[in-house]
């Protein structure tokens, strides 16, 4: 029996060398080790086997099986490895084929911008809110003390529907709507539409946008002005921005200023972008002016606040360097994909 | 504004500053340049020259041999000028030197430089110059010839630098100056504010007394009728003119001023408008009848004829000079033609006056002219102002023997303006700028502007030039200019905390882009006006209520003369720009607000309503852009089925490809393919499909509520479904027949075929739908199954379908 089991094994082994894949294998398991396998033969034929000699046969068997089954799971183990490194082999593919791009539409560089403000102005806690874009007359120019023939009134080059309303020249009448809420504090920014009688070319439009931005408060000061912008240019153009506020005039803010930072294509030095000044002009700002204040039903003597306008538009055509605004307006798909 | 640099170093004559330094700090101090042109930038080594000696050139018919001195020596220059004589003076450039230019009047950036050499054989050791080459112009130089030496006058120091001689060595700056200060637009004001901002004294002109020791009011009667538009009216006589070009550091400062000298009278009133940015006019004492001059408004439809021979028409809101019979001159913008100075003029009425600004800029808008003048007055202007510049011009004229000033002025002045006083508050500028200045530096600023401290009242005290200067701001103001905002710390609000945050109509116009975006569309923007012709492209009928537009009054042209009321034509203008330019497969979107006025004509503002606008062509269909909608009602909160109507009734529409989108019973906006006819109207050559969500219905129904409802336990049980029904048979109508018959165990359903065709009987098309049942607490029953099965079926066949088995 002994032999008989040796020689099984010995045949087992042979056989299982012999396999060279996986359903060879399996077929050699099936020869042995199966309902009608040689091995599953010797079990059966226990029967025949005397009591005495049982257990040192059923060891025997036992044994033959446990050794075989370990020379094929170990024969297995290797054939796998050897197919799944021949499927690695077979798979290889060229990795500079094209992409397939997913069709995902773009977004207007314009929105960018807005998004990139939006996202600076929420996270010092400003609201961002709307106002129409046809508009009074009043809040579009006499609320910001621009009273009736006033020469800004000219300046601006506004559209009228009539002697009353107007296509807003700038966002700023959003300041004044939100201060006759008569809710304080006061932190909004408002982008929008707004409309000058220019003619379309290269860097006008008769339709832009601004974005607004007014702070009221207790004890708000130019200080906190400067220092807020300067947060707001740092984030947009680079850490490394500086700003630099020039004395200026508006008539709604008292003391004025406009806003330059230091040209993000060369860092101050000079160059072409910024006309060999070094410094961009990028937005007006001031302390609301008392009068304004008081239109709105605000007491200068107990709260201060600034304002500020940025054009969009600039801000886009700058950060993504295009060349000409009438670009924006086109909505042709090839400048489009490009954001 | 321009100035000329040397000008304001006469008068500020501390002042020691290149061109660079003098831009930095006049624009940090509130004085912005744009920028400055140094006149002699291109010049070099350009000296008085006197031709002694004219030869002949031996080979050249057209150039001849000069011997020039030139201060130090006698040298030999060739030139091909025809204006050359013996003994004339001439601006000579030497060996080395440069020119800023051709004598065609080209300029070379950087100049041109002169070598000594040969012409024609002949040595040449230098150029003489035109006025181009010196790079000006005959405009600036009237005694230039057209084509030849600029010929210098015969005291010309010989040897002495021509350009210095010439005044080109001086640096003219470019200002931007703000509307309210107006007292910025003069010589004057440019070097107070240059003063205050070196630190450095500023001296202005000694204003002497001129006169002879006749009366004025002997020549000349002055009534002022509309004293609301002429504040100030002053009147002095000059006789015995004598007309002659004005002297050469008055024509120096001029051109630098880039104003054309051209004779004494005319210099003298350019010279002090440019002074002290006061206006002046004369007219012809001996064509004043009745020697009387009355200040009173226009006749309703009076003409007149101003000095450039045109005939204006005027209305009764101008206001004019006239005589005892007859208008001679248009109040601040023009004098008339019968009035003028000529060169046969003796006596000379000087006016020095103070015009309403609004109602010069007015008048000069209406009738359709603006001059130096008008733009002045226009800005209204100091009339303490106006006496001084009136007798500087008078001391003008004695210094330069233009005529003999008769003594005394006619002033009419019945309301005399005062210089405001502002207390003085130093802890409230301070307080408003977020420093900490010293009260003593406040007024020392102050005082450098002229502005004058009263200590017993504890005020400031404002000249009248300072008409800006009216509350704390305004002085806050000057005090942080002058500390310099630079100086001003940073720092960020303290108090209240707030929460940034968009508004909930911002934040759904931000899923809508996204959706759009996800769905390959890209975002458009297009403009808010158009023109009313958009109407008969979209094929909207005579009496459609999209024709009701807001219109602008002044519009750039009537194609941006209207508000739009629909935003598709935008939309079709991109799409059509694309397909123009071969663009394949666009897609692009829009969200941009549309007017609708609440009455006609407009008396209240009209409503604006976001719009949601996608257009489309190339890859996708009608089924593409509902799938977009979907997409975005879902993620809004909006889960409920929309409904597609398909007459809705849209004329720009393919009519039997569009629906009105609805939720909830309200429609809430329409797709569909693009009228082949509109399509065309717009040269566009393929399918369009277009779909607009009215955003303020969308907003009022939206929400970011979400609710987890749950993975199902238990197993779904599907059924199929497959139909033929009546071509008119809508998917939508047997959609409702499963949301009603269906009841609660029916989860979803799918169609999954629609087939039309020849397997088909005529006029019938097939459906199939896959059904799945679902119970949320245990598994579902045969019968379940079918009870409802039966019910959906049974009325199915109720509206005409044949159920295939």
């Amino acid at each position: 029996m002994k032999e008989k089991l040796q020689k099984i094994k010995e045949e087992a082994i042979r056989q299982i060398q012999e396999a060279a894949d996986l359903s060879k294998l399996n077929d050699v398991r099936v020869a042995i080790l199966g309902k009608k396998g040689e091995l599953t033969a010797v079990l059966k034929g226990m029967k025949d086997v005397s009591p005495e000699e049982r257990p040192l046969v059923g060891q025997m068997v036992n044994e033959t099986r446990e050794n075989i089954e370990r020379i094929l799971e170990e024969t297995k183990a290797k054939l796998e490895a050897a197919e799944l490194d021949a499927r690695l082999r077979r798979e290889v593919i060229d990795v500079t084929l094209p992409a397939k791009k997913n069709k995902v539409g773009h977004r207007h560089p314009n929105t960018i911008a807005l998004e990139e403000v939006e996202r600076i102005f929420t996270g010092m806690g400003y609201e961002v809110v709307e106002g129409p874009e046809i508009e009074y007359d009043y809040y579009n120019f006499e609320a910001l003390n621009i009273p009736a023939n006033h020469p800004a009134k000219d300046e601006q080059d506004t559209f009228y529907i009539n002697d009353k309303i107007v296509l807003r020249t700038q966002t700023s009448p959003v300041q004044v709507r939100e201060m006759e809420k008569g809710k304080l504090p006061i932190r909004m920014i408002a982008p929008g539409r707004v409309f000058r009688s220019d003619e379309v070319d290269a860097t006008h439009s008769p339709s832009f946008h601004q974005i607004e931005g007014l702070v009221i408060d207790k004890n708000i000061t130019f200080a906190d002005l400067k220092g807020t912008l300067a947060e707001f240019a740092r984030q947009l153009f680079g850490q490394d921005t500086k700003v630099k506020f020039r004395p200026h005039h508006f008539p709604f803010t008292e003391p004025s200023a406009e806003m330059d930072v230091t040209c993000f294509k060369c860092g101050g030095k000079g160059c072409r972008f910024c006309k060999g000044e070094g410094w961009i002009e990028i937005l007006g700002c001031g302390m609301v002016h008392p009068r304004v204040l008081r239109m709105s039903g605000i007491d200068p003597e107990e709260y201060s606040g600034f304002a500020f306008g940025i054009g969009l538009e600039r801000i886009a055509l700058l950060k993504y360097e295009i060349d000409d605004m009438r670009l924006l307006y086109e909505n042709d798909q090839r400048f489009l994909n490009q954001f | 504004m321009n100035t000329s640099l040397k000008w304001i170093k006469e008068l500020v004559p501390g002042l020691a500053c290149t061109p660079q330094e003098y831009m930095d700090a006049m624009t940090l101090s509130g004085s912005k340049v744009e920028g400055y042109e140094n006149m002699d930038e291109d010049l070099d080594k350009i000296v008085i020259g006197q031709v002694k000696r004219i030869e002949p050139h031996p080979d050249a018919d057209k150039l001849v041999i000069c011997q020039v001195d030139i201060g130090t020596e006698t040298t030999q220059i060739v030139t091909g000028a025809t204006n050359v004589t013996e003994g004339c003076k001439v601006p000579v450039v030497l060996d080395g030197g440069r020119v800023a230019g051709g004598h065609d009047g080209s300029r070379t950036a950087g100049g041109i430089k002169i070598k000594k050499g040969k012409l024609r054989g002949v040595e040449s050791n230098g150029m003489m110059c035109s006025i181009e080459e010196l790079g000006s112009t005959r405009d600036m130089f009237p005694l230039a010839p057209e084509d030849g030496l600029y010929i210098l006058p015969e005291d010309a120091p010989v040897g002495a630098d021509a350009v210095a001689y010439l005044g080109l060595d001086d640096t003219v700056v470019e200002y931007e100056i703000t509307s309210n200060r107006v007292d910025c637009f003069s010589v004057l004001g440019i070097a107070r504010e240059a003063a205050a901002t070196f630190g450095k004294e500023f001296v202005p002109p000694v204003v002497t007394a001129t006169g002879n020791s006749e009366d004025v009011n002997d020549y000349v009667k002055v009534t002022v009728q509309d004293p609301d538009l002429c504040s100030r009216y002053t009147a002095r006589v000059v006789k015995n003119i004598k007309i002659a070009p004005s002297p050469e550091w008055m024509q120096r400062r001029l051109r630098a001023q880039g104003i054309r000298p051209i004779n004494n009278l005319v210099d003298i009133t350019n010279y002090v408008m440019e002074e002290y940015g006061q206006p002046m006019h004369a007219y012809d004492l001996d064509t004043i009848e009745g020697h009387e001059i009355i200040v009173r408004r226009a006749q309703k439809g009076e003409t007149f004829v101003t000095l450039d021979g045109q005939e204006r028409t005027l209305d009764d809101s101008m206001l004019m000079i006239c005589d005892g019979k007859k208008a001679v001159g248009l109040a601040g913008i023009m004098g008339g033609e019968n009035s003028m100075i000529t060169d046969s003029v003796k006596t000379m009425l000087f006016e020095a006056a103070c015009f309403d600004g609004t109602n010069i800029r007015l008048s000069s808008k209406k009738v359709g002219l603006r001059t130096d003048a008008s733009s002045k007055f226009e800005k209204g202007l100091d009339p303490n102002n106006a006496i001084e510049a009136m007798n500087r011009a008078c001391q003008l004229i004695e210094e330069l023997g233009a005529g003999e000033v008769v003594g005394g002025v006619v002033d009419v002045y019945p309301k005399v303006k005062e210089g405001r006083r502002i207390p003085f508050e130093p802890e409230k500028y301070n307080r408003l700028l977020g420093t900490s200045i010293e009260p003593a530096d406040m007024l020392s600023y102050f005082a450098k502007l002229e502005l004058g401290y009263d200590e017993a009242s504890n005020e400031i005290l404002v000249p009248s030039w300072r008409q800006d200067l009216e509350c704390d701001a305004d002085l806050a103001e000057e005090v942080a200019r002058f500390f310099g905002y630079d100086k001003i710390p940073t720092t960020l609000p303290s108090g209240e905390a707030t929460a940034g945050k968009l508004t909930f109509k911002l934040r759904i116009e931000g899923v809508a882009r996204d959706i759009a975006e996800f769905c390959g569309f890209s975002q458009g923007m297009t403009y808010s006006f158009e023109s009313p012709k958009v109407y008969d492209k979209l094929l909207l009928p005579a009496d459609s209520p999209l024709r009701r537009a807001v219109v602008i009054s002044n519009p750039l042209g009537e194609d941006f003369s209207i508000m739009r009321t629909i935003s598709l034509n935008g939309m079709l203008t991109s799409l059509a720009t694309n397909f123009n330019r071969r663009n394949k497969n666009v897609r692009l979107y829009e969200l941009g607000n549309i007017y609708l006025p609440k009455q006609l004509p407009v008396t209240e503002l009209p409503e604006e309503r976001m719009q949601f606008t996608l257009g489309m062509y190339g890859e996708g269909d009608f089924y593409t852009m509902k799938g977009v909608i979907e997409e975005f009602l879902y993620k809004v909160g909006m889960k409920c089925k929309p409904e597609y109507a398909p007459k809705s009734e849209k004329p720009f529409l393919h009519p039997g490809r569009q629906a009105n989108v609805i939720y909830d019973g309200t429609v809430i906006g329409y797709l569909g393919e693009v009228h082949p006819t509109v399509a065309a109207n717009y040269d566009i050559k393929e399918r369009v499909y277009v779909a607009v969500l009215d955003m303020p219905e969308i907003v009022s129904r939206a929400s970011f509520d979400h609710k987890y409802e749950g993975i199902a336990k238990f197993p779904a049980a599907a059924r199929d479904i497959s139909m033929i029904v009546p071509k008119s048979v809508l998917a939508g109508d047997i959609e409702k027949v499963f949301d009603a018959k269906g009841g609660k165990l029916l989860e979803k359903y799918e169609l999954f075929d629609v087939y039309e065709g020849a397997q088909i009987k005529p006029g019938y098309k097939s459906l199939a739908y896959s059904l799945s049942f679902r119970a949320k607490d245990r598994n579902l029953e045969e019968a379940d199954i079918t009870g409802a099965m039966d019910k959906i079926i049974k009325a199915l066949e109720a509206m005409g379908a044949e159920l295939r088995k």
